[in-house]
């Protein structure tokens, strides 16, 4: 049907309305999103040289992918970065939210204080993982601190360049997606289920398990998307932060387009979406989101 | 960060860019006598009216709207000699660093985005075949016989052959016609980059942090300094180091360093990892910038480096030596490419710019941050008598050296590590390079930066 056919008959008809309405974002979807991820896929499947690329339909991209052991040991510490940073800012995250919705009763401070959480965000990401240097480092904060209380004799190397550093900058990056959503769903739950569970006798601990988690579900389940995706397609942070020791599948295709092998980025990116799609929908399988908020 | 969709668009503008270029017919080469008589007649007129940017009165008028657009690493771009050049030559030089690897990524994707690259000559083996650049007509470069001849002929200014290990300049300097994409092995009019900067690489130490002399390779891999060194993370510079490394501890003989076989890239890389493994490096890095805070910080003692990055640690008060080991130097050279689009009046221009690079000021801007430069002999009027023993003839320096912002280098009675510009440039090994095996090589560099 052509867009004025569309248009003439949609009056009368509440479907082609309720298209017609979709057809923007659709619109928008498709141009930066469907098409970018098609040519992602075509290009995959192209070979390439040194200085080109040429269209083609090999599989060498994947098994270049597939049957090399840096894939499966960079997707391992890929993951591993992800749960780390995930339990950290689910654990941090979870309580800054719990505070700010239960404990701080006046409105005016419950803004305030989750506007002072968001303050750091006004910064840029590299920036605030560079900043880590400085403290961590072998001559830093912390070890010249530690060095003059006289609690260590030597600087602790494993502060920064190492897994330790990585995780932190990441906890530290993300945390805030952790607490928006989980806020979120606690500013929504009605008092009264928690004065009912108080008055028939539920502990501080059991309100808190029976009730505020089960309810909070939705929201760690966005957050938990947030920060894992954030995790899993992130390079610049690792490359900072463990002084370009430790690899991550971002860095890697990141390597690959610098060294112009389009193609076995293309293929690279492919899997790697595929894998977060498979993790995301792990997720929703254990809290359904829509049928939660 | 890489945007999928704009990455997407360069790379089918890119395939569309080669395809619609077609091969041309070469024009009828001249012959080196030609070329050579009226290089040096050229030369001769510049040096004899006194003016190395002498340049027609018609598009003086003009000129002011001209704006080049240059890109390149780190290592020479400095926003003084972009202001320098609009000052003595009128237009404008836009100035943007980038790190190797990115450098040679625009140089092959985005040929409309630059006018003039500031490449390596170890990029031309990537750059070349996709026709982005065009060679340099060298009867139109005024001081081309005054180039230091290791560019010009593979030999040092007193006649030694200078090794040919790895991308050797001399290998990628000519090509076989202005249309060419085949370098050439014998000396013809068309000349790939001018040469900006070179010099010998060797490893950077803290001799306040490292107590031993340092005289080979090998000592990176000590055991002494565990967690305390750094290797550079660009796998083309990277691996000729650990190349270099190998060798001195005898753990490889090479056939030739700068092409390696694959089973010579496994045993390289197997040696890297090993000591990656037992925690040797505290970190790789990849930009200029980092290799200085690396060492400043002391997090790292002893590390490869580039010379100006040396400079940099001393002029924050911080001890640092570059080293002169006993296998000899890694060495490297950049130079100004022109992209293929530079036609008329900005190709005038360009070639103005580059005549004007060569004439001297630059030459002794660059040479005060140890680095070596294309026309000595043209630094030279621009440096003291004390500077130019200091950096070039390895003689004490008589005052304090200063570098080209003025922080003081050096105290009188310093010498320059490794010497002379004979002794430094003599001794080189091998050259940065792409190797036959480079796709291999670059995928098992990665297995070692993700091991």
């Amino acid at each position: 049907m052509t867009e004025a056919g569309k248009v003439r008959s949609g009056f009368r008809s509440l479907v082609s309305v309720a298209w017609l309405q979709a057809a923007p974002i659709a619109a928008i979807m498709a141009f930066f999103l469907v098409i970018p991820i098609v040519v992602i896929v075509v290009v995959s499947f192209w070979d390439y040289t040194e200085y080109d690329i040429i269209p083609s339909f090999v599989f060498t991209n994947y098994t270049d992918v597939f049957g090399s052991w840096v894939t499966y040991e960079t997707y391992f510490s890929t993951l591993r970065f992800a749960v780390l940073t995930w339990f950290f800012t689910l654990l941090i995250g979870f309580w800054i939210a719990y505070f700010l919705v239960f404990h701080v009763r006046s409105k005016t401070w419950q803004t305030t204080l989750f506007l002072i959480c968001t303050l750091p965000f006004l910064t840029s990401n590299v920036i605030r993982s560079i900043a880590w240097i400085p403290v961590l480092g072998r001559n830093g904060l912390v070890n010249s601190a530690l060095i003059g209380l006289g609690v260590i004799n030597t600087p602790l190397e494993f502060l920064l360049f190492s897994d330790f550093s990585v995780v932190l900058s990441y906890v530290h990056l993300f945390v805030l997606f952790m607490v928006v959503p989980i806020f979120n769903t606690m500013m929504r739950i009605d008092r009264s289920l928690i004065e009912a569970a108080v008055d028939a006798g539920a502990s501080g601990w059991q309100v808190v398990r029976d009730i505020i988690i089960p309810l909070s579900k939705p929201g760690i389940a966005i957050g938990s998307i947030f920060v894992v995706t954030l995790v899993m397609g992130e390079f610049i942070t690792v490359r900072l932060m463990s002084g370009g020791q430790s690899a991550s599948v971002g860095l890697m295709i990141s390597n690959q387009l610098n060294y112009l092998q389009y193609p076995a980025a293309a293929a690279n990116a492919v899997v790697l979406l595929g894998v977060v799609l498979l993790i995301v929908a792990a997720m929703m399988r254990v809290v359904d989101i829509r049928k939660e908020l | 960060m890489p945007d999928s969709d704009s990455d997407s668009g360069s790379v089918s503008r890119r395939y569309f860019d080669l395809k619609s270029r077609r091969a041309e017919p070469e024009p009828v080469r001249l012959s080196r006598r030609v070329v050579l008589k009226g290089g040096a007649a050229a030369a001769g007129l510049a040096v004899g009216s006194g003016a190395v940017r002498g340049f027609p009165t018609i598009w003086a008028q003009n000129i002011k709207n001209i704006t080049l657009r240059q890109f390149g690493t780190g290592a020479s771009t400095y926003n003084e000699i972009a202001a320098k050049a609009k000052e003595d030559l009128g237009f404008t030089i836009e100035l943007a660093g980038l790190d190797s690897d990115a450098v040679v990524q625009r140089a092959v994707t985005q040929p409309k985005s630059y006018d003039i690259i500031d490449a390596e000559f170890a990029m031309l083996p990537k750059i070349i075949p996709t026709g982005n650049f065009q060679p340099m007509d060298i009867t139109r470069i005024t001081l081309f016989e005054k180039v230091v001849p290791i560019f010009t002929k593979g030999e040092m200014p007193d006649g030694k052959k200078v090794s040919l290990q790895g991308t050797a300049p001399i290998k990628v300097s000519y090509l076989t016609g202005k249309d060419s994409k085949t370098f050439s092995k014998q000396p013809t009019q068309w000349f790939n980059l001018m040469p900006t900067i070179f010099n010998a690489d060797t490893l950077g130490i803290r001799p306040d942090l490292v107590k031993e002399p340092i005289t080979q390779w090998k000592q990176m891999l000590d055991p002494k300094y565990k967690g305390k060194a750094s290797i550079l993370n660009i796998s083309s510079i990277g691996i000729m180091d650990a190349a270099m490394i190998c060798e001195s501890m005898g753990a490889i003989k090479y056939g030739d360093k700068g092409n390696m076989t694959k089973a010579e890239i496994d045993k390289t890389i197997g040696v890297l990892i090993e000591a990656k493994r037992a925690g040797q490096f505290r970190a790789f890095w990849k930009s200029f910038d980092e290799s200085i805070n690396l060492m400043a910080s002391g997090e790292v003692v002893i590390q490869s480096m580039w010379a100006s990055a040396v400079t940099a640690v001393r002029a924050k008060g911080i001890p640092c030596t570059y080293v002169a080991l006993k296998e000899g130097y890694r060495s490297w050279a950049a130079g100004l490419g022109l992209a293929r689009g530079l036609t008329g009046m900005q190709l005038d221009a360009a070639y103005e710019y580059v005549n004007w690079y060569l004439s001297g000021w630059t030459g002794a801007f660059l040479d005060r941050q140890g680095y070596y430069s294309a026309v000595p002999e043209t630094a030279k009027q621009y440096m003291t008598a004390d500077e130019w023993g200091f950096w070039m003839e390895g003689k004490p320096a008589k005052g304090d050296i200063l570098d080209s912002f003025g922080h003081v280098m050096e105290k009188a009675g310093a010498t320059r590590d490794g010497g002379s510009f004979e002794q430094r440039m003599g001794a080189v090994a091998c050259w940065n390079s792409v190797m036959d095996e480079n796709r291999y090589m670059v995928q098992k560099w990665n297995e070692f930066i993700a091991a």
